[in-house]
Formats: C-alpha cells, structure tokens, sequence
C-alpha cells in the first residue's frame, strides 16, 4: 500500500507570524486587506506558467503557510512588469510582497534548487557586489554553469551573433572599489553590512 | 539643455544600438547628456529579491552621485537623470520613493551614504528620454529638424511595463502615448494596438525560455496583426528578447514571421537624416530595410 500523507494542513503546521514578517519587508501593510478578487492573477501574464496564480500567493502568504509560499516557483516567475500592482483594487503593492517572498526565500535557502531565476538573482547581486556593474556575458556563463552546463553550447550561436555584431564583449564592467575615496562602493557595503550585524 | 545621464549596463553592452542612437539624436537635437562619471549598475530586478537595503542603496548611490555632479544647491534646485532603460528608470524612481516614505530604509541608506562622505537630499528629477523629448524638448522642435519624414510608415509603438508602471508620472499607466505622438511627429503613422505595455517576459528569455518566447512572440505577433511595419522599444531588454530571439521564436511557434525591432531613437535619428552607423542599425539581427523619406 502507498503511503498515506496528510494533504490538509492543521493550524499549528502554519507560520503565525508570516504574513507580518512579509507585509513589514514589502511595506505591505495592506496585505489584510486582499479580497481575493483575483484581478492580480487575471492581470499577471505570467501565472499561466505558476504552480499557485499570485491570488493564491496572497491567500498562502496571509494564512502562514510558509513552506509553501517560499518554496513555489510563482514568485521566481514573476517578471516585476506591475500589473498587478497597478490593477489592484485594494493597493496591494504584490510586486514587492513577491520581492519581500523571493528575499525571504533566499535567506532561508527554501527556493527551488537549481532554478534558474533564483540562482540569476544571486549571481547578479555577486557580481554587482563585487564589481559595481553588471556585465551580460559573465552573468549568462555563470547562470548556466551553476543549472544547466549542456543548455550552454545552445546559446552559444546567440553569444556568437552578439558578438560578431558588436553587442556583446569579453571585457569586464567595472568601477573602482575598494579606494576609499569618496562615493566608494564598498565602504557603503561596509557600512550597510555593519549594520546588518 | 544639459542633462546628467545614466547608461547602465545594458547600452553598454547588448543596448548599444540604443545609447549610439540616442547620442546621435541628441547632438542632433542640441540636448547635451553628460554621463554620470562612477555610475554604478542599478540592482534591475534581480538585487531587489536578494535584499531590499542594499538594492535600493545601489539606486541611492548613483542619486547622490547625480546631486554632486549636477551642482544642485542655490541657484540650481535640481538636476535631470536621463535613463534609457527601463528597469533602471524604475529601480532609481522607485528608490526615489522609497527613500522619502521609508524613514527606517531611508535612515539605513543615509548612513551608508554618509560613510563614503555622499548625500542624496530628493532633488533628482528621474527622465525617460520620451520624456525628455516630448516634454523637455517639445514635439515641435523635433518636427522642425525632421528632413526625411516617415511617410507611410506603420509603427507599433510598444512601451514595455516598467516605464510608465507604477511610480512613472509623464504617461498614463494604461494607455500611454508619448511615444504614438513623436511618431506622428515624425511623419509616420503608428497602429492601434492594445499590447503596448504588455510585459515582453524580461530575464525570463534568459532563464525560462519558453514563458519569455511565448511573450514576445504574442507581443510581436499582434503587432503583425495590425499591420505594423516594425516595432519600436524604449528599453534595452524589451529590445533583446523581442529582436535577437525571433530563430527560437520560430521554433517553437512555426506561424511567426520576423518584424524588425528598433529603439525609437533609431527611427527618429532615420527621420533626422542621419547616416545608419551612426544609429547602430548595422548591428540588427533582424534588418531594418524599408527606405525613410522618399
């Protein structure tokens, strides 16, 4: 016989303080207010492709299912186009109660594994650490090194033309860091992480 | 006119045809863009899901380098930041607002700021070059230096999400038409269609390439609908997934039929009688053939 699994949750399996912990990162203080209209999900063009449409997103997130929330590729999918933000009969900024989800996601390592839009977002924010600028090549290198090395040699005829058109170089962007002087990009890091701690 | 102006990483890169462009027109036009020296990238979309602080402390950072070398202070109340991209046109408006609603981020921000001896004190004015064109400069300038008119010419005007949603203020969220409005300025004609600010897919070309080809190819498709001749973009992204992804778009969608994408600046620098170098046409994937002003 197969294993029997509950699929109903009970009270104590949700995350009381979720839905706070959320609505304070988005400043999204009217996340109670959600009548569950589904406008964002009609809006969205993505949620064809989500495993919950961003209604129910709203719904999970406001009902502490946490787990749940972080873990679903929904808020990896959205693309930040505002739709919803701006169809919302309520005013619920949902774009940044997705980036408040997707931060969350990443501090508590709950995002799919190798999915490619969450491993984008940390290779980008590496190197914009690092370097100050974001250069497109390196990013696609890395991003397919780390999900899908074989997808690489697909691209390649895309990178190619880039190139050969003038649209795509070898060379790193960058600006100083790490001078000291002043405006320099990394005693502000410096200071941001300090206060971090 | 002089404006500060801010490229971010994709007119250096995959956008250049777009910053050519808009250089090539500005001259053109006597708008004078001075880039932001030091600019760092803005964070796009991808900082803002790491950490919302330092995201907006990226956008804060050019802000204040902006303040600095535009000189405000007496006698100079603000300084104009030219952004052709529109997610850097966002992320820096809606850091905008950020910092002025949000004491506790705003506080953060500040102090980081100060430690590297930089200040942003809200008196940027953030422009998308639409704006800059048809409320800076004004539609009848630009008519007047027009020497090869766009006579016939179909345009689908597309202005992608995140320019005119939400914090945008020289455009209606809903139907935008700066962009519709310098066209007929330029002796062209653009097509009515309801897909203008209808998302391309963004990054998801990039990492979840069915949903963002299905996107464009929507997108591109409609536009075919309505008879445009080609289709233009106001943003660097917009142009990349709608242009360099037509071969896979064919792929997987055997009906689609390729339609030159250009940046708007290409196709006012066309009507401004400008050599095709010097507006980076050249480097298309999906030639723009059709002769202008005959």
């Amino acid at each position: 016989m197969d294993e029997i699994t509950r699929t109903v949750k009970y009270e104590a399996d949700t995350d009381p303080h979720f839905a706070e912990e959320i609505a304070g990162i988005a400043r999204g203080e009217t996340l109670r207010a959600c009548i569950q209209c589904g406008n964002c999900s009609g809006a969205c063009p993505v949620s064809p492709y989500m495993d919950y449409t961003p209604r129910r997103i709203i719904a999970m997130t406001r009902a502490g299912f946490k787990r749940e929330a972080l873990s679903s590729t929904t808020i990896w999918l959205c693309a930040s186009c505002y739709n919803c933000t701006v169809e919302c009969p309520k005013q619920i900024r949902i774009t940044d109660v997705m980036y408040a989800l997707k931060q969350k996601a990443i501090k508590e390592r709950l995002y799919p594994k190798r999915f490619p839009v969450a491993v984008l977002a940390r290779e980008f924010s590496a190197a914009v650490r690092q370097f100050g600028r974001n250069s497109e090549l390196w990013l696609i290198i890395y991003l397919y090194l780390k999900t899908n090395p074989f997808a690489m040699l697909k691209q390649s005829i895309l990178g190619l033309r880039l190139f050969l058109q003038g649209r795509m170089g070898l060379k790193r962007e960058r600006i100083p860091m790490g001078t000291g002087k002043k405006g320099d990009l990394q005693t502000i890091w410096n200071a941001l992480d300090r206060a971090d701690r | 006119m002089n404006h500060l102006y801010y490229p971010g990483c994709s007119l250096k890169s995959t956008g250049r045809a777009y910053e050519e462009s808009l250089l090539a027109v500005c001259a053109t036009l006597g708008v004078g863009l001075t880039e932001l020296q030091d600019w760092n990238c803005c964070g796009a979309t991808s900082y803002m899901a790491i950490d919302e602080v330092k995201a907006f402390a990226l956008a804060a950072r050019n802000l204040a380098l902006a303040e600095e070398q535009g000189k405000v202070g007496p006698g100079t109340p603000t300084v104009d930041l030219v952004a052709p991209c529109a997610a850097c046109y966002l992320v820096l408006a809606k850091a905008q607002h950020c910092l002025e609603e949000n004491k506790e981020v705003g506080g953060k921000i500040t102090a980081a700021l100060a430690a590297a001896q930089l200040q942003y004190t809200g008196r940027v004015v953030m422009r998308h070059p639409l704006d800059l064109f048809t409320n800076a400069l004004g539609l009848d300038a630009i008519k007047a230096q027009v020497t090869k008119p766009l006579t016939g010419l179909k345009v689908a005007c597309y202005y992608g999400c995140q320019i005119v949603r939400p914090y945008a203020t020289f455009d209606d969220q809903y139907h935008p038409m700066t962009m519709d409005h310098l066209v007929t300025a330029l002796g062209g004609t653009p097509v009515d269609w309801p897909l203008k600010t209808r998302c391309c897919g963004g990054s998801l070309t990039g990492t979840v390439q069915e949903v963002g080809l299905r996107m464009s190819y929507h997108l591109l498709k409609e536009a075919r609908k309505r008879g445009a001749d080609v289709l233009l973009t106001a943003c660097p992204l917009c142009q990349f997934n709608l242009e360099c992804y037509q071969d896979p778009m064919k792929a997987l969608f055997p009906d689609h039929e390729p339609l030159p994408v250009l940046y708007f600046t290409q196709l006012m620098g066309l009507a401004l009688g400008l050599e095709r170098a010097r507006l980076g046409l050249q480097r298309l994937f999906v030639p723009f053939r059709q002769p202008v002003g005959v």
